[in-house]
This record gives structure tokens, C-alpha cells and sequence, in this order.
């Protein structure tokens, strides 16, 4: 580079430590509540030291819940993990196979199959919350895990991306197997998805995060406290009538919700990376 | 495609598409349909009567002044363009800043994408913890040392402030990993020899590496007004409830609000029918602009 | 001896298990805190009173929360025996005909033993016919009444003992509270409950036509009287002096009242509990202030909180312990119990009588402000409560409406006609539908 001077060389790393600031402070500012007591927290200014209530906090909020929720932290971030994993799984296998067909086989209804399925490319559930939840009323599945799960894997992105992925794959391969007296299913287990690793974690940590934050649809067909995810569960604390908001506990909570994605994402950081930005080469 | 080899099996994939297809039909197209059905009816929430109504739902949102989807159509379109513009130009900047030569950008890198992972909710949350008038650390440095009083339960520029700020603070993240992947795909003897050439840093910047960012910036574009538009929706009820007034009542805040809480199911569903045709056309433009790349 | 009772006791209880499983009830609420608390120990004593049913109560999030997840549950087909329902929905379970089976008929189908008049007149006009069957029990009502910081009067030089009586005296003394030091004078939550809906009751004059809606569909509201915009215009005017401070919509103001930043609040008797363990000061509950040039002021106010409504569907064995249960929560011991725990106020007078007697009063005199704010005079068609299809709607239009008048951005005479001409198209919107 032609820059050669002391501040020049120091100037990135300013800029990047502000902004590591400003991303990690409402982190912190959670952390320090969450070790106080509730009467700590209102009096403004709250602490700006972490407090003497952490362990306290966190054994309520993890084991009981705040008062009349009736779920504790243990038990909303199992079902958060059930529906996170249930997403990315589910969607994974289903797109894999989906863009298996598409790809590698010639089928008459190939371009229906294929418009059918990226026409829900990027459509959020959110904009069509209200058939969704009568479909899953009338399929009896309020208040169970498929319900919570299954309308979560439509969307086309593992199939883009898996199909994007396939195309890449030099054609010789799969005629050399064919060849070799494999069948398309041996071909698909033995040799496609050893090769398609990279792409399938980078699928994985997307799907979980997207899972594990889903918040409208748990919102919306939760009514019983045993199928809570823990957004939920911080939700239900945040909006009790006549009572005192527990921050303290809403905030141990808040900060239990986000370890789990997090470790995800910084452990799979590489495989990530590579997936996500893959779409655009 | 033509050329390719390709399997042959009569039933094979139908076999392997059937499971997305099912779950395409059952979860996208029959909702879909029935929103687009109901959309056409009045209803009361039990279920019990039911009016046809033909486009009464429709043009109701565009003629009466009190159903304000203009509004609510004016604010979505500012609050997207403001969390995309405030959230790429950071990244940019930031990605520009760990593409340099430095020691320690590996672990800028994760400090900077660890955010990804935090819920759009418990952004809200965050935000809405820090700014609180009662409880806020923030809204109370502002008011007792720097004068200004934060009041975004009636002040519908605070309130737009803080949720632009909160939703663009977990965005960075994003836009950060595409950034940085464009930009280390840059050539380096490229811009070593624009260098040469004597064109300084920020020149440098403008004539050679932003228009090879373009292909990135154009997808992040669209990616973010898509989530500026649709994703936004815990933000919003967790940190303002769409007020005061009206003034952040984002289109994907009103459907829920009307279907769920006001129980005017046709009004909702006409108002999810005009989403799902906008986000077709983002979707329809998206593609056109990947498949071309694609076949370069 | 001791032994035998106990192996009876062991017996006659293997003996009901073996013969009789007690049919589950379902009742699905919104009550949490120490609302919540008082709720589970009723059912339990039911429970205990009984071994045929069981009353299961589920706490189901906000009122709207839990009268959605009713309306949705009834259309999945799983709908729950009791759903609690707030007053704004009461016209909504109304008109659902199909849907709900009222208490009135209730009561003679299983031919449980019910008098309507020992109910407090007031309470269950609010869920009545204009023939006076009952539709839904009563079950959590309030009224709203005003909180004042005891304390904080003594600081600002004030008689603690003497609330500010009438509108002009209450604004004086929110403006020396302030003046002392406050961060500001007062605050209100619920703007539509307390400052339109009881505030017109108060004065005895119409909130909306047809006696506020009681007698008919085609009902319009009137609330945007000269008073009500000399009463909004003076509290605009004290926001912009910060002597009243805006704490955001439905109770989301009380955090104002307990962490002593205003000295007056106005609030459900039913935040009465909550206040008490919060609030770290002597406060006082005292009636509504009223404007002295109106002659029929004070009148009375009108209820609030939820009642109860039974669900079509069930069978005959689970409405009988449905009956048995609303019967159970009418007995003037479980009143008394309901009421001086929570600060909601009792539905019969035999357990307003019965909490006197008790000596309730002398320790707690703030709930017996809000019983006689609400028996002040006998109940006029301005003064029986509100009945409104949409009812949730309009009083959004009300809350948003009222955010922009605060904010500046249309006058207070302006921001009521809108309210009054907005939510109107939501009442004809709702007559259409249930014509």
C-alpha cells in the first residue's frame, strides 16, 4: 500500500473499535441489568457497574420464568431449539432433494416445478400471516411443533442456492457414475452431498438464526405456555397488565435468548461466510 | 441447459420434488388463495356472517382517509430507504476499514458479524431498553446532560429515529459480510496500478472499486429493502406499536394490526395481497438481475 | 383414631378417582401479578369445595390476547368453557350469537339457583339486554379513579387529606406539584376509559347516542362536546408547561405515578394491588374531579375490566359445573376474598357489606372510594356504560388521534371531531355486519 505514516496505519482500527462499541453497548447495558434488582433498574439512572443479583437472576429466570408466565428460560429455549433445528433440517433436506430433481433430472412439469417454488423466494410469512394461520387452524396444528415449523420452510432460498450450487458441478461427474452402473440416488448420496457440504452448513447457520428469531408466527399460534419459544416468553413478560415490568428477569432472559445463534454463527463463521456470499459468484 | 447430461427415471423426480411441492401448496398457494378469496368478503370474527363485498376492501384502502394506507405506504417506503442507506453506508465504510492490511482483522471480522445472529425482536428490545423514557440509560444522558428531551411516545421523529436506528443496527452485519467479500474480490494489481498512476485513496475508491462493488450493492439493495419493508415487524411492535398517531405504522405492522388485534379480516387480507404482488415484483427484478449474472 | 380418619380419608378419595374423573373445566383469563395469584386460589377453593368438576384457569397475555386466542380457538374448534373478555369486546360477544351461550340461560338450563338483583345494578347493566337477561358474569370490574402521591403533597405544601375536588382546583394543584419540584403534575392512562367515556358519564352527558349504544345498532358517537374540548384543551395546554406528562397508551403511564415523577395519576381501582406493592410513598385514591358549572356533576362513573362468557358447544355435564362455578363466585365470602385482594370491585352488595363489616375499609379506604363513586346516584342512559361493535378500533382512532393533538399536529377541536367522525364509520362498519 502507498499509506506509510503511524496514523494513517491507526486510523482503521479506530473507526473499527467504534463501531465494535457501538454494536457490543446495548449488549453490555443488557449484562449490567440483568445483575440487578428490579428497583435498581428503574431508579434513574440505572447502575452503570454490573450488580450483585446475577446468580439470583439468572437461577429465576432460567428455572421458574417471571411470575404467572408459567415457562421458564430452560424451557422456551428447548422449544426455540426444537423449531430452530426442525427449520433448518427440514428445510435442507426438503431443498436438496427439490434441487436434486430440478437440476440433474429432465422431468415434463420441471419449469412448473421450478416457478412454482421460486415464486415464494423472499415472500415473508408475514405478509400473508392471516390464510397461513387459518390453513394451520383448520390442519388442527395450533399450539404443536409441526405448526410451528413446517410453514417456516417454504420459502425458496435453500432451493436457489442448492440449485445455483448444482449447476456449478461439472456434468462429467454425474455421467461418469452413470456409467459406472451407480443410480441417481447413489450418485446423489455418495458423491453429490459429500461435495455439497460447504454449501449445506452455510445453510444450516442461515436457517437456524432464521428459526431460532422467528417472532410473528410463534406470536400468532402459541396460545399455551409449553410451546413458548423464548421470544415469545420475553414478549409475554414485556406486555402483563397492572404489573411492574421485571427487567431484571426480562433481561437475564434477553441475554439467554442470544447466546445460542450467536455461538452458532462465530463457531461457523467460515462455512458461513462462504455460503452467504457464494449466491453472488 | 440443453447440452447437459441429465438422468433419466420416469418417476424418480417427481418422488424428490413432492415434498417441497407439498409443502409449497399447503403452506404458500392455498393461503394465498384463500387470503386473495377473503379479501373479497366482510367477516365477522367468529366466522358466522359473512358479506360479499367484491373490491369494497380494496378501494376502501385507497379512498378512505381513515383507513391511511397512504401513510402507512409512505412511511414503509422512508423507513426502508432509511435502514438501507444508514445500514449499507456503515458496512461500507466498515468493510473498507478490515479489507486493509491490518493486524487483528480476523477477529475484527467476528466482532463485526456476531450480530447477524441476534433476533430482529431483541433488537427492538435493545433499543427500546435504551431509549425507555422511564427506565433508559440513554434518554436520560439525554435529557440531564445534554438538554434534549427524548419523548418518542409523541415525538414522531424520535420515534422514527429509534426504530430506523435499531432496525439498521442489526442490518450492519449483513451488509458487512457482502461488502467485504466484494471488495477482497477486487484484483489488487488493479488498484496498485491506479495507484501507481497516482490516484489517490478516495479516488481510488470512486473510479475503480465501487462500480466492481456494484453487482454486491445492487443485490444488498433489494435484500435490504425487503427486510426494511417486511422483516421490520417485531421492531416496530415491541418499540413504538406503530405510534404515536400513525407515524411508524409500517404496511407489514398494519396487516397484523388490522387482521389480528382489529379483526377486520378482509381489509387484512386485501392489504397481504398487495404485499405478496410487491414482493413478487421485487423477487421478478432480483432474479432477472442473478440469472444474468449468473450466465456472464 | 387419628389412623382411621386418615384411612378414610384415603379410601373415600381412591373411591372418587375410581369412580369419577372430575370433568375439566377450561377457563382461559388475563390476569397476572397478584390478580393472577388471587384467580388460581379461587379455582382452588372451588375445586376443593367439589369433587365433580374442575375448573382449570390458563393465563392467556393481554385482554386482547386472550379474547383473539378465544375467537380463534372457537373457530379451530377447541374453544375453552370460560373465556374472560374486557368491556370493549363486549358488544363483539354479543352479536355472536352462534357462538356464545348466555349466563341468563345458562342458569335455567342447568337450573342452577340465580337472582339477578343481587348484583350491583351498575355491573351488570354493562352486561345486559335492554330486558335485563344477563349475557356474561361479571367477574374483574373496576372504575377509574385518581391516585395522588400523599407525600409529595406535604412537600409541595398541600393538605394531603384534601384531593382536589373539581377540574379548576385539580389542575392548580398539578401546577404547585410541579412547582414543587416534580417532574411534573399529573398523568392518565386509558385517555378513552377515563377521560371520554367516564368522563362524560360523570357529567351525565351522552358519549354516543341511543343511550351510548344500549339501545341499538345504528348509535353514533356525540363525545365532542364544548366541555370535553375545554377539558382537552386545557390538558394540551398543561403538556406543553410539562405539568402533564403523556406515558403512553392503555396503563403503560403508571411507571410515571410509582417512581414519584408525577404526584396525580388517574388509574383502574384495579392497579389499586399493583400500586401497593410499588409505590415506596403513602398515596390516596379520591374520586374524579368534576367541572362545577355542570349541574347533573358528579353522576356516577362506569365499570371497566372483564366479565365472563361461556362458549356454545360443550356438553350438558360441563355447563352444570359451569353454573356451579359462576354460582361459587357470586357467594359473598369469595366476592369479599376477590375484591380485598385485588382492589376489583365487588358485584353483589352482600359483599360490599360483608368487607365493611369485616373492617376492610378502615385499613384500605381506597376501594371504597371507587364502590361509591360508582353508586353515587342512580344510573342514567348517559351513565350505564358503553356498548360499541368495534369498540377496540375506536378507541385506537382515540389513542392515536390524541398522540397527534399532544404532538401539535391538529387541534384539539379538530382531533375530537376526527375521533367522533372516524370511529363512527367503524360503528356503521359494524351494523352492516350484524344488521
Amino acid at each position: 500500500m502507498t499509506e506509510h505514516n503511524a496514523v494513517r496505519r491507526a486510523t482503521p482500527h479506530i473507526y473499527l473499535w467504534i463501531a465494535i462499541l457501538i454494536l457490543l453497548f446495548p449488549i453490555l447495558l443488557v449484562f449490567i441489568a440483568s445483575t440487578h434488582t428490579s428497583a435498581e433498574i428503574l431508579s434513574a439512572p440505572m447502575p452503570l457497574t454490573p450488580g450483585t443479583h446475577m446468580a439470583e437472576n439468572y437461577t429465576r429466570a432460567v428455572l421458574e420464568g417471571n411470575k404467572n408466565l408459567g415457562a421458564s428460560a430452560l424451557m422456551m429455549m428447548k422449544n426455540s431449539l426444537i423449531m430452530a433445528l426442525g427449520i433448518a433440517f427440514g428445510k435442507i433436506i426438503v431443498s436438496l432433494l427439490a434441487s436434486y430433481a430440478i437440476v440433474f433430472f429432465n422431468f415434463k412439469l420441471r419449469n412448473f416445478c421450478f416457478w412454482a417454488i421460486f415464486i415464494t423466494l423472499m415472500l415473508p410469512v408475514e405478509v400473508r400471516i392471516m390464510p397461513t394461520y387459518k390453513v394451520i387452524s383448520d390442519l388442527g396444528l395450533l399450539n404443536s411443533y409441526a405448526g410451528l415449523i413446517l410453514p417456516m420452510i417454504v420459502s425458496a432460498t435453500a432451493v436457489f442456492l442448492f440449485r445455483q450450487f448444482f449447476m456449478q458441478i461439472p456434468r462429467e461427474i454425474a455421467e461418469a457414475s452413470q456409467i459406472d452402473g451407480a443410480s441417481p440416488m447413489q450418485f446423489f448420496w455418495r458423491i453429490l452431498l459429500p461435495m455439497t457440504r460447504t454449501p449445506i452448513a452455510a445453510m444450516f447457520v442461515i436457517q437456524f438464526i432464521y428459526g431460532w428469531n422467528q417472532y410473528l408466527w410463534p406470536l400468532l399460534i402459541t396460545t399455551k405456555q409449553e410451546y413458548y419459544t423464548i421470544l415469545i416468553g420475553i414478549n409475554r413478560m414485556l406486555s402483563g397488565a397492572d404489573v411492574q415490568i421485571e427487567w431484571q428477569i426480562v433481561m437475564a432472559t434477553t441475554l439467554l435468548a442470544m447466546i445460542p445463534p450467536a455461538l452458532v454463527v462465530v463457531l461457523m463463521q467460515k462455512q458461513f461466510v462462504a455460503g452467504m456470499t457464494d449466491r453472488e459468484k | 441447459m440443453a447440452q447437459q447430461y441429465e438422468f433419466k427415471a420416469k418417476y424418480l423426480p417427481y418422488l424428490l420434488v413432492l415434498p417441497q411441492m407439498l409443502i409449497v401448496f399447503v403452506f404458500f398457494f392455498w393461503p394465498s388463495f384463500q387470503g386473495v378469496w377473503q379479501s373479497f368478503f366482510l367477516q365477522d370474527p367468529f366466522g358466522g356472517r359473512v358479506i360479499f363485498v367484491g373490491l369494497e376492501n380494496y378501494t376502501r384502502l385507497f379512498t378512505d382517509p381513515a383507513s391511511s394506507y397512504g401513510e402507512s405506504f409512505r412511511v414503509s417506503v422512508a423507513f426502508a430507504v432509511c435502514v438501507a442507506a444508514l445500514s449499507m453506508i456503515i458496512a461500507l465504510f466498515l468493510a473498507t476499514q478490515a479489507n486493509k492490511k491490518i493486524k487483528f482483522s480476523s477477529f475484527y471480522k467476528t466482532m463485526m458479524i456476531w450480530p447477524y445472529a441476534v433476533a430482529t425482536m431483541v433488537a427492538g428490545v435493545l433499543w427500546l431498553f435504551m431509549f425507555n423514557p422511564n427506565v433508559g440509560v440513554i434518554a436520560w444522558f439525554l435529557k440531564h446532560r445534554l438538554g434534549i428531551e427524548w419523548q418518542h411516545l409523541l415525538n414522531s421523529g424520535q420515534a422514527f429515529l429509534l426504530v430506523t436506528m435499531a432496525a439498521s443496527w442489526k442490518q450492519i452485519s449483513y451488509n458487512f459480510v457482502f461488502f467485504l467479500a466484494g471488495l477482497q474480490s477486487v484484483p489488487v494489481d488493479l488498484v496498485e496500478a491506479a495507484a501507481i498512476d497516482g490516484a489517490g485513496p478516495t479516488r481510488r475508491f470512486w473510479k475503480i472499486i465501487f462500480p466492481l462493488l456494484s453487482p454486491t450493492t445492487f443485490y444488498l439493495l433489494v435484500m435490504n429493502l425487503v427486510y426494511g419493508f417486511f422483516e421490520t415487524f417485531p421492531i416496530i411492535h415491541q418499540v413504538t406499536a406503530g405510534g404515536p398517531g400513525k407515524s411508524t405504522s409500517i404496511l407489514v405492522y398494519k396487516v397484523w394490526r388490522d387482521g389480528v388485534i382489529n379483526l377486520d379480516l378482509g381489509g387484512s387480507s386485501a392489504q397481504s395481497v398487495i404485499l405478496m404482488i410487491m414482493v413478487i415484483g421485487l423477487t421478478v427484478v432480483q432474479f432477472r438481475f442473478i440469472e444474468r449474472r449468473v450466465h456472464y | 383414631m387419628k389412623r382411621l380418619t386418615l384411612a378414610l380419608l384415603i379410601v373415600s378419595m381412591v373411591a372418587t378417582a375410581a369412580f369419577a374423573e372430575p370433568i375439566s373445566i377450561d377457563f382461559w383469563h388475563a390476569m397476572t401479578g397478584k390478580n393472577g395469584d388471587t384467580v388460581q386460589a379461587i379455582c382452588d377453593k372451588f375445586n376443593a369445595t367439589q369433587t365433580l368438576y374442575k375448573v382449570v384457569p390458563v393465563y392467556k397475555g393481554s385482554y386482547s390476547d386472550t379474547m383473539n386466542a378465544g375467537i380463534a380457538a372457537f373457530r379451530a374448534k377447541s374453544a375453552p368453557a370460560i373465556v374472560q373478555v374486557y368491556e370493549v369486546g363486549t358488544a363483539t360477544m354479543m352479536s355472536a350469537k352462534g357462538a356464545v351461550k348466555p349466563v341468563y340461560q345458562l342458569m335455567k338450563e342447568t337450573k342452577q339457583k340465580f337472582d339477578p338483583k343481587i348484583y350491583i345494578p351498575t355491573i351488570t347493566s354493562y352486561y345486559s339486554t335492554s330486558k335485563g337477561e344477563m349475557l356474561s358474569m361479571p367477574f374483574n370490574s373496576s372504575t377509574s379513579v385518581m391516585y395522588y402521591n400523599k407525600d409529595a403533597f406535604r412537600k409541595a405544601g398541600l393538605d394531603p387529606e384534601k384531593p382536589p375536588v373539581t377540574w379548576p382546583e385539580f389542575f392548580e394543584v398539578a401546577r404547585k406539584l410541579k412547582a414543587s419540584g416534580m417532574e411534573g403534575g399529573f398523568s392518565t392512562n386509558w385517555i378513552s376509559w377515563i377521560q371520554l367515556e367516564n368522563f362524560s358519564a360523570w357529567h351525565n352527558q351522552p358519549f354516543g347516542t341511543k343511550s351510548n349504544g344500549f339501545d341499538g345498532l345504528d348509535t353514533e358517537l356525540v363525545f365532542n362536546t364544548p366541555l370535553t374540548v375545554k377539558h382537552f384543551e386545557t390538558i394540551y395546554k398543561l403538556s406543553q408547561e410539562k405539568v402533564f406528562i403523556y406515558g403512553g397508551r392503555e396503563n403503560k403511564a403508571n411507571p410515571l405515578f410509582s417512581s414519584g415523577q408525577v404526584g396525580m395519576h388517574f388509574e383502574s381501582i384495579g392497579g389499586y394491588a399493583n400500586f401497593k406493592n410499588t409505590c415506596k410513598f403513602e398515596f390516596g385514591v379520591a374520586r374524579l374531579p368534576y367541572y362545577p358549572e355542570v349541574a347533573d356533576a358528579p353522576q356516577n362513573s362506569i365499570i371497566g375490566g372483564a366479565s365472563l362468557w361461556v362458549f356454545n358447544g360443550k356438553s350438558k355435564d360441563e355447563y352444570k359445573g359451569v353454573a356451579q362455578f359462576f354460582s361459587f363466585l357470586s357467594s359473598p365470602e369469595i366476592q369479599a376474598f376477590w375484591h380485598q385482594n385485588t382492589g376489583y370491585l365487588p358485584i353483589t352488595m352482600a359483599a360490599y357489606e360483608l368487607t365493611k363489616a369485616q373492617g376492610f375499609y378502615t385499613t384500605n379506604p381506597g376501594p371504597e372510594v371507587a364502590i361509591k363513586q360508582l353508586l353515587n346516584k342512580a344510573p342514567t342512559k348517559n351513565s350505564m356504560g358503553i356498548r360499541f361493535g368495534n369498540f377496540n378500533i375506536i378507541r385506537e382512532i382515540e389513542d392515536q388521534t390524541w398522540e397527534d393533538i399532544l404532538a401539535g399536529k391538529i387541534s384539539v377541536k379538530a382531533g375530537l371531531e376526527k375521533m367522533v367522525r372516524e370511529g363512527n364509520a367503524k360503528l356503521r362498519d359494524f351494523e352492516r355486519l350484524n344488521k
